[in-house]
């Protein structure tokens, strides 16, 4: 069977090659564990981990014992949110968000709600931004956390990180990012954001799956949260749980080589999402979803009206895409992203989100934008809705049987 | 997910696409769903004065599973009497095409597409629509 071509790069990347050939040795003879003091096995393992710290440090602008490895972005998120709650619940219990947040933010607030927390979900404007004003307005003196992402996973918008940080401290408050699409593909860098907390996954990034990191924060202020996982202490009592060495070496690989290529490789990316996304909005009835001005350069999410976004994923097989549209789903609901953009549900429901990498070439971006062209012609041809608009029916005035 | 055979067939293939004349009194329309849920079917159908189905036509907006459904009501329904188009069940479809659980709502608008054509066709007629039972979704 012929491979599709991968355009799905915000939901995972291929490892890189190169970080494949740095992990490999810690499977196999640098087996120790980065916790044994008392011999070279541990050692070396160590300083495995070591170098990788670094490499991390280096690309996000901070100092080596400020980086916790993680299992991913998910258990970072959950750490970051969690354990400033417990640790700061003397000070406040009032946490803000915004609701086109990863659902491991959304949901890790829920959580809290449960437990005396207070949370704030700011809506969003149509270009999927943060409105200042309307955080600053939610600032109280009780709050003590702000987490809004860095760069959103299905639209590519990157929120006024900068301004939102000075705002949170301004009141007193710590600011939290989930970067896990940003870091390595733009540049990130935690002081000059005002970051107090980050986390971060290398699968987004041609590192391997399972292994992150949240960044906390060690001077002005000094951020302690409290562990989520008891066990041997590691990572500075942060984060229990023997090392995934292989895993940490294969994320502090990863994060050189985004720091290497990130200049030239933001350049050539954004370069080829254009040349899709304005081919595809020429399109009748196409429409880019956020921001176009302040977003990742690898993520281009558009809707194409009168065709429903699973339909058009199936016409488009030569394709790994994602779809806003969710129709396997017992609820029916399209994307919660989409949505808070004001988006009406069938524009939602049309939406292709096409995410590019590092192994992208300009003949994919091509055959891409053919065979979408085709797929869209083709529904439309199928579709009573494509039909009812080009007879200039109004179908906001038809009432659908709702089902 | 993965499709059927069946369903690829129908998607790739779609029978009988298209649009029959609304305003014939012989062409009953029928117009389910809703675009915010994610499928809208159009299912028309031509009627003899014999009571049999000679043509019928649809245009889907939705998944796969959608147009595959209302691909095959269209196949199933030339030749039939109104009676017996009637009688096609959902599960009908769903059995022929394989329809996982998640997809069953596909097959229950394409059965609401066929009763809902008919009840066109029998109120253009001067005839009572029929009472369609509410359906489970």
């Amino acid at each position: 069977m012929k491979q599709p071509i991968y355009l799905d790069n915000n939901a995972t990347t291929p490892l890189d090659p190169r970080v494949l050939e740095a992990m490999l040795p810690y499977f196999t003879e640098k087996f120790g564990n980065a916790a044994s003091r008392n011999h070279a096995f541990g050692w070396v393992a160590e300083e495995g981990v070591d170098y990788a710290r670094e490499q991390v440090a280096k690309l996000i602008g901070c100092t080596e014992k400020e980086v916790i490895f993680t299992s991913g972005a998910t258990e970072a998120d959950n750490l970051a949110i969690k354990g400033v709650f417990e640790m700061y619940k003397e000070k406040g219990n009032h946490i803000i968000t915004a609701v086109t947040e990863h659902k491991a933010v959304l949901d890790t607030c829920k959580h809290l709600e449960k437990h005396g927390a207070r949370v704030t979900y700011l809506g969003v404007k149509e270009d999927g931004l943060v409105d200042l004003a309307q955080l600053e307005a939610a600032m109280t003196p009780e709050t003590i956390l702000v987490s809004i992402m860095y760069g959103n996973n299905e639209i590519g918008v990157i929120q006024p990180v900068k301004e939102i940080s000075a705002i949170a401290h301004k009141y007193g408050a710590l600011f939290m990012t989930d970067a896990t699409q940003a870091v390595g593909k733009i540049p990130v860098d935690v002081n000059a954001d005002g970051i107090d907390l980050m986390a971060f996954s290398a699968h987004k990034m041609y590192g391997p799956k399972g292994v992150g990191a949240l960044y906390v924060r060690r001077k002005n202020p000094r951020v302690k949260v409290t562990s989520q996982m008891d066990g041997g202490g590691h990572e500075r009592g942060m984060r229990s749980g023997t090392l995934n060495v292989p895993g940490i070496v294969g994320l502090g690989k990863a994060c050189e080589l985004c720091r290497l290529e990130m200049e030239s490789e933001a350049i050539r990316l954004s370069g080829l999402r254009d040349r899709l996304e304005s081919t595809l909005s020429k399109m009748e009835e196409s429409y880019v979803n956020g921001n176009t001005q302040h977003r990742l350069p690898h993520v281009a999410n558009i809707s194409f009206k009168y065709v429903e976004g699973e339909g058009l994923m199936m016409a488009m097989s030569d394709l790994a895409v994602s779809s806003g549209s969710a129709c396997t789903s017992a609820s029916l609901e399209p994307s919660y992203v989409l949505k808070s953009l004001g988006l009406s549900d069938d524009l939602a429901h049309s939406s292709i989100r096409y995410g590019l990498g590092r192994f992208t070439t300009e003949e994919e971006i091509d055959q891409a934008i053919a065979v979408t062209e085709k797929a869209v012609n083709h529904l439309r041809e199928l579709s009573p809705l494509w039909e009812m608009f080009k007879e200039g029916i109004d179908l906001s005035k038809i009432e659908w049987a709702e089902h | 997910m993965a499709y059927s055979e069946k369903v690829i067939d129908h998607y790739n293939n779609p029978r009988n696409v298209g649009t029959l004349n609304k305003d014939s009194k012989f062409v009953g329309t029928g117009l389910v769903g809703a675009p915010e849920c994610g499928d809208v079917m159009r299912l028309q159908i031509e009627v003899s004065e014999d009571n049999v189905i000679t043509d019928a036509k649809f245009k889907t907006f939705g998944c796969g599973s959608a147009i595959a459904s209302s691909s095959l009501a269209t196949e199933w329904l030339k030749g039939k009497t109104i009676d017996e188009a009637l009688s096609i069940d959902n599960m009908d479809i769903v059995e022929e095409l394989a329809l996982p659980p998640v997809k069953i709502h596909c097959s229950v608008l394409a059965e609401d597409a066929i009763k809902s054509a008919i009840n066109d066709y029998r109120v253009k007629n001067g005839l009572e629509a029929i009472v369609l039972e509410k359906s489970h979704h």
